[in-house]
């Protein structure tokens, strides 16, 4: 076990040192973040002395090596743009981001998996095929167009939400949070809903079918056949077995829809760090972008490594030890 | 399994809260652009100026028009060449309550180089300063080392803060509100990065009452959720309407529009390094051209000629865009009135070209950013079916800015299409950056891609940089844009029309310069 977790470890510094390197090489390569930040009306010495304040003067290597002995300390260099530590800016945006993904991840299950029941155990009703018809739609729709559809709806038309920026927050154990406040909800419910359609339409259809299947095992018609009622077959002989591979899916999708949310924030002026990335690409603001990409990289390996952990001690033929050679 | 759905579509509608009308003296404007610092000499950014002029004061403003205003100073003259006397404002009050003296403008001036990490620095405004006398409290001497006839107009950038915190505070303390602290009519209130600004009226304003006590700016970059914010009332003014929005606002009575033509021009950069043929120019057969045409003026205006200015104005602009004759719109300083926008002529184009040798035209790529400017792309786009018609097999590559302009600096392109917003709003500024040949220690050309050189038009920029009187030096400035536009040094295209929208009740007095100021905003019945 602690040999499989410092093998691990390391295996998961080299991933990071190396994606380091390759954003580092990629910004490098766009271009020069001084051609966009320095007032176009400004003269060869000023731009002389902005390239050696963000320490652009010396030459690639260095510069890495320069970075890479900070991020060991845990200093991960500052924002070309804003001149503050760059994990700084990206701690102060990830509450954000993380709380619309879990919003729209509860709002994929509580509306998926029961309308998936409802398809699958009805495949030919009226409603059965509405709803996958829906599924369809919110698959196809692209979703910077279903963004802008709800914002006419239902804030132009009608008034009811707030399009753009982050409510009012409360801090809940030290963390502002806007789910708690009305003002806060009225703001984050339609940025989830759209964040929420993909996995929405995903669910739907892997609850449908995984219900259909399930309809036909001899374990259902035996459970039917024992007379229990409709509701209690449906609730535990069929939604607990067709949940496992649910469960693994809407594990996967919460680490992409941290990572790119991108879209739906700018869309709704969404103050997370999707928004934060894509300005800072457009800048060249090389510090945040890596600092971003280590921030994510490091949260999906910390989820596979747990997966790996939760994985040996759920079944005791896992021996991690020899797992761990064929990650 | 349906009561589920039911209750959650029901408690979806019952945390919705109705849009409530902003209260008469608050109000909430849309930015397009982030700001990215409180602290006024950070970072010298349009979108910073623009924003922070609510808060800070320089000491001589702009008005909508462009022209210079008294603001701190409330007069100021060049005694000799060398040396100008600023008069400044008496009875002005710093937001902590502090009085404004001419040791504050010291100070100002001090701090402004020495901004650590700042991206862009203001140092350029205050260089030229060699030596600051204070004569009194309310008079200071400025000398330079070489007659400077834009000091006035440089130190209009450099906004004013106490001389206590000019010594002590961070870029961080500024953010943070701690250090925040101007003469202007508003008072830093919250700072949110990359979200919002809230600001509040500043009561003892020496300029009077403000209609508004507390203004919250929003930043809505993406272009459609702007225009969202103002129609369901979650801001009352938007700056930078996308085109394709105008005509919609234009025709609802519950908007106004107002617009103005701007300091910024769009304009085409041939590239003229060295008489080898520039990238992206080739013969029709894809072999290379024996010599660089570009720097023949006659391709050059039928490269010119050849564009319908007026159909990119209507059909790709809406209207909102004036077509170019020189490097700055008619009404600004040292315009010439004989340059007129090249007549379409695609006719004249194609004889043009034969005269120069290339009767069948040549393989042309015109590159262009695509998210820069307005409309960059279609402009582009359309520049090459009007080349077309002339014979010129043209293709458009388009980037992004954060590629482009690296490359365009570096001499990849041939063919670009650009933009500049001269800030001194005198064409003298303009000409000698673009079109002057490029000498990076004196200034000279700095942004000139093209690296055009004209030795006539060097002449004039040189005289007229050192040409203290005001009408003197407008004609010399008027005869270098003439010298060059007569050469076709580069393509004008068009000034680019800024635009604002409003809610009903509101107005919104625009500006040459594209900033968008709560002062300029008003009430109205």
């Amino acid at each position: 076990m602690l040999a499989f977790t410092i093998r691990r470890l390391g295996q998961s510094v080299f991933v990071l040192v190396v994606m380091a390197f390759l954003v580092f090489l990629g910004v490098y390569a766009i271009g020069d973040p001084v051609e966009l930040l320095v007032n176009p009306q400004a003269d060869a010495l000023e731009r002389a002395r902005a390239t050696a304040a963000l320490g652009l003067d010396r030459p690639f290597f260095e510069q890495f090596a320069t970075f890479l002995a900070g991020a060991f300390r845990g200093d991960l260099g500052r924002s070309f743009v804003y001149n503050v530590p760059a994990i700084q800016l990206i701690l102060e945006k990830l509450p954000a981001t993380l709380e619309l993904a879990m919003a729209a991840t509860v709002i994929g299950i509580v509306l998926g998996i029961p309308l998936g029941l409802i398809a699958g155990l009805r495949p030919n009703s009226v409603l059965g095929r509405g709803i996958m018809a829906g599924s369809i739609l919110g698959f196809s729709l692209p979703t910077f167009w279903v963004g802008l559809v709800l914002i006419m709806l239902f804030s132009v038309k009608l008034g009811w939400l707030q399009q753009n920026n982050r409510g009012d927050t409360v801090l809940l154990l030290g963390v502002p949070v806007s789910f708690l406040t009305a003002d806060g909800l009225a703001h984050l419910a339609m940025p989830a809903f759209n964040l929420a359609l993909f996995k929405l339409s995903l669910l739907i259809r892997m609850t449908r079918a995984g219900t259909r299947e399930a309809l036909l095992q001899d374990y259902v018609k035996f459970a039917r056949a024992k007379g229990l009622s409709s509701r209690r077959v449906i609730g535990v002989h069929v939604l607990k077995n067709i949940l496992i591979p649910i469960v693994t899916v809407i594990g996967l999708e919460l680490g992409s829809v941290i990572a790119f949310a991108v879209v739906t924030e700018s869309i709704f002026a969404w103050p997370g760090t999707g928004k934060l990335l894509i300005d800072s690409i457009n800048q060249l603001d090389r510090p945040v972008i890596v600092a971003y990409l280590l921030v994510i990289v490091t949260i999906f390996i910390a989820i596979n490594f747990v997966v790996d952990i939760v994985y040996s001690l759920l079944d005791p033929r896992v021996r991690l030890g020899q797992a761990a050679g064929a990650h | 399994m349906l009561r589920m759905l039911r209750f959650a579509a029901a408690a979806l509608v019952a945390f919705a809260v109705p849009f409530v009308a902003a209260k008469d003296r608050e109000v909430s404007i849309g930015l397009q652009a982030a700001i990215t610092s409180i602290d006024p000499h950070y970072h010298n950014l349009s979108p910073n100026n623009s924003l922070l002029l609510n808060i800070y004061e320089p000491l001589i403003n702009r008005d909508p028009d462009g022209r210079l205003v008294p603001a701190l100073a409330v007069s100021w003259k060049a005694i000799d060449d060398l040396t100008w006397e600023f008069r400044l404002r008496r009875g002005v009050k710093f937001h902590d309550g502090s009085p404004f003296t001419a040791e504050d403008v010291v100070a100002t001036y001090k701090r402004v180089p020495n901004v650590p990490n700042s991206p862009s620095s203001m140092a350029t405004f205050v260089k030229p300063i060699v030596e600051t006398k204070v004569v009194d409290p309310y008079t200071i001497v400025f000398k330079t080392a070489a007659p400077h006839v834009l000091l006035p107009s440089d130190l209009a950038s450099v906004y004013i803060i106490p001389k206590a915190v000019a010594e002590t505070a961070t870029t961080a303390d500024f953010n943070s509100g701690k250090a925040a602290i101007g003469t202007g009519p508003y008072k830093f209130a919250e700072y949110v990065p990359n979200s919002r600004v809230v600001m509040r009226a500043n009561y003892g304003y020496w300029g009077g009452e403000e209609p508004w006590d507390k203004i919250t700016w929003k930043i809505l970059s993406n272009t459609a959720a702007r225009v969202a914010a103002l129609l369901s009332g979650d801001v009352q003014m938007i700056e930078t309407v996308p085109t394709s929005d105008i005509a919609k606002l234009s025709s609802d009575k519950n908007f106004r529009l107002a617009d103005k033509v701007s300091n910024r021009v769009i304009y085409v950069h041939l590239h003229q390094w060295s008489d080898k043929p520039p990238p992206g120019v080739t013969g029709k057969d894809g072999k290379p051209l024996d010599k660089n045409p570009f720097r023949d003026a006659r391709v050059r205006k039928a490269l010119s000629i050849a564009i319908n200015r007026d159909a990119i104005a209507q059909r790709i602009m809406e209207g909102k865009s004036v077509p170019a004759a020189q490097l700055l719109a008619d009404q600004f300083f040292g315009t010439s009135k004989k340059l007129r926008p090249a007549k379409y002529d695609p006719e004249g184009a194609k004889k043009l070209l034969a005269e120069a040798g290339y009767p069948n035209g040549f393989a042309l790529t015109i590159y262009g950013p695509n998210n820069r400017y307005i409309n960059d792309e279609k402009i582009a786009q359309a520049i090459a079916q009007f080349y077309s018609r002339i014979g010129i097999d043209a293709k458009v590559e388009t980037l992004p800015a954060s590629v482009y302009f690296t490359k365009a600096t570096q001499g990849e392109f041939g063919y670009m299409l650009l933009g500049w917003g001269t800030e001194s709003n005198e064409q003298g500024s303009s000409l000698r950056s673009l079109l002057a040949t490029q000498d990076l220690s004196k200034g000279m050309g700095v942004t000139n891609r093209a690296h055009y050189s004209n030795p006539a038009l060097d002449k004039e920029i040189v005289e007229a940089m050192a040409t203290m009187d005001d009408r003197k030096r407008e004609g010399i400035i008027q005869h270098g844009a003439e010298i060059a536009m007569n050469d076709t040094a580069l393509i004008p295209i068009h000034f680019e029309v800024s635009t604002w929208a409003t809610a009903k009740g509101y107005k919104y007095t625009p500006r040459t310069d594209q900033y968008t100021l709560a002062r300029d905003l008003k009430p109205i019945k």
